[in-house]
């Protein structure tokens, strides 16, 4: 038969007859810890919880260029400014790589594109803060993309297997995003008093909203066991939340800033970190639209979307000329 | 609706890379383009950011012949039950030098 080897369609598997063997088929290859791939019969619950998870993903990564993308014309040196925009530029290449894992499973990429500009479609809330100072390229480096790599190192074990190794590849390049920005807060942190206390004023903005990326408590994350039972899952917001402060208190202290929390102190009992609570009502407020620039993100993401249709059009034009004269010839 | 069907003129490639000389092209993921030759240097800036290969190959995926997706398809079991084909299947003595 033809098929295409890695663009399923929704639906496209067998039919409701016969499902049953179909789900023992599919829950026995989770059970042996094999992937699922894109052609595999899979229940309808999976593939649309899995196309939700990876084009949030990808939509993350698209707007996730654009705090830092405002820094590029005002990065301090050439040598910052050729990395920052190495790094956005991996942002953007991340995106594609998640649309074309979500495409796999009969997503289409321009209807995603769509559903993210009308707001039906979500992006990490992180990126709804404005960067104020060149040191919050630097910081969200160190804890936003630390956060991310604690969020994604797991996903790189997905039970859906177009994401998975989308994610291997994306956390190699994760680990140049977070070297980059701990040394340029190490070069700001030995330089000038003014310079210190903006990488204080960046870390104290960027903190809480960092741990906001693992998601809600796990008592108010109903839909964990599923995602666990299904692979698509591997720890609980909470651990991962855990990992990331036990990970991060010491990269502070070795910088020299002090994490905006009175609550966080070593607990030699549980051998972890306690740490003061989340300040869920502003994450439920970014969420649903009210947070400092989620208008400016989704309206920046359409004028690029709109101002570049001439380009496609060309591009598909001339595409359409040079077969027709193929063709011919 | 006119921009679905421009973007829908937008073909899917498959991206195939050979990662140093000696070892295969081996598939790393997709894109879309308007052309073969857009294909390929759409594949050189997602997929060889950091040297990653040294040979690009694109297929439009509509090209593409594949098997059905079953691991137990009847499709293979033609070698299934054929375990001569393996060295393991023949016994030699453990004194039989260089075998």
């Amino acid at each position: 038969m033809t098929a295409l080897p890695e663009t399923g369609l929704p639906g496209a598997g067998p039919g409701q007859d016969g499902t049953g063997s179909l789900q023992v088929h599919f829950d026995h290859t989770l059970d042996r810890g094999r992937r699922i791939e894109p052609r595999d019969w899979m229940p309808d619950a999976y593939r649309s919880t899995m196309i939700r998870q990876i084009a949030q993903h990808a939509h993350s990564e698209i707007i996730g260029m654009q705090p830092e993308g405002n820094w590029i014309t005002r990065a301090p040196s050439l040598r910052r400014k050729a990395i920052l925009i190495a790094k956005v530029q991996d942002e953007a290449g991340h995106g594609m790589y998640l649309y074309a894992a979500a495409e796999t499973l009969g997503a289409d990429r321009a209807d995603l594109t769509d559903r993210l500009v009308r707001g039906r479609q979500k992006y990490s809330s992180i990126f709804n803060y404005p960067t104020l100072t060149y040191a919050d390229v630097g910081v969200i480096g160190w804890l936003v993309d630390g956060a991310a790599i604690c969020n994604q190192v797991p996903l790189c074990r997905s039970s859906y297997g177009p994401y998975a190794r989308a994610m291997v590849r994306i956390c190699k390049e994760e680990s140049f995003h977070q070297r980059q920005g701990y040394e340029l807060l190490m070069t700001m942190m030995r330089g000038t008093a003014a310079q210190r206390a903006m990488v204080q004023d960046a870390t104290n903005r960027f903190w809480w909203p960092s741990l906001t990326m693992f998601g809600p408590p796990d008592d108010q994350s109903p839909n964990t066991a599923q995602s666990m039972a299904w692979g698509i899952k591997r720890h609980t917001n909470d651990e991962l939340r855990q990992r990331f402060v036990d990970m991060t208190v010491p990269q502070a202290e070795k910088l020299g800033v002090t994490l905006p929390d009175p609550d966080l102190k070593w607990n030699a009992e549980r051998g972890h970190y306690d740490f003061g609570s989340v300040d869920w009502d502003e994450f439920m407020a970014v969420i649903k639209g009210n947070g400092p620039c989620n208008a400016q993100r989704i309206a920046r993401r359409k004028a690029a979307h709109d101002e570049g249709a001439w380009v496609r059009e060309a591009a598909a034009a001339h595409a359409a000329k040079h077969a027709g004269r193929r063709e011919a010839s | 609706m006119e921009e679905s069907r421009v973007r829908s003129d937008w073909p899917l490639y498959e991206v195939f890379l050979r990662g140093k000389r000696g070892l295969n092209h081996v598939h790393v993921g997709s894109l879309h383009a308007a052309d073969p030759q857009m294909a390929l240097h759409h594949a050189r800036d997602l997929y060889t950011r950091r040297n990653e290969g040294v040979s690009i190959w694109v297929v439009a995926a509509r090209d593409i012949t594949a098997s059905s997706p079953d691991e137990k398809d009847p499709f293979f079991a033609p070698s299934g039950d054929k375990v001569y084909r393996h060295p393991t299947f023949y016994e030699i003595p453990d004194d039989v030098p260089h075998m």
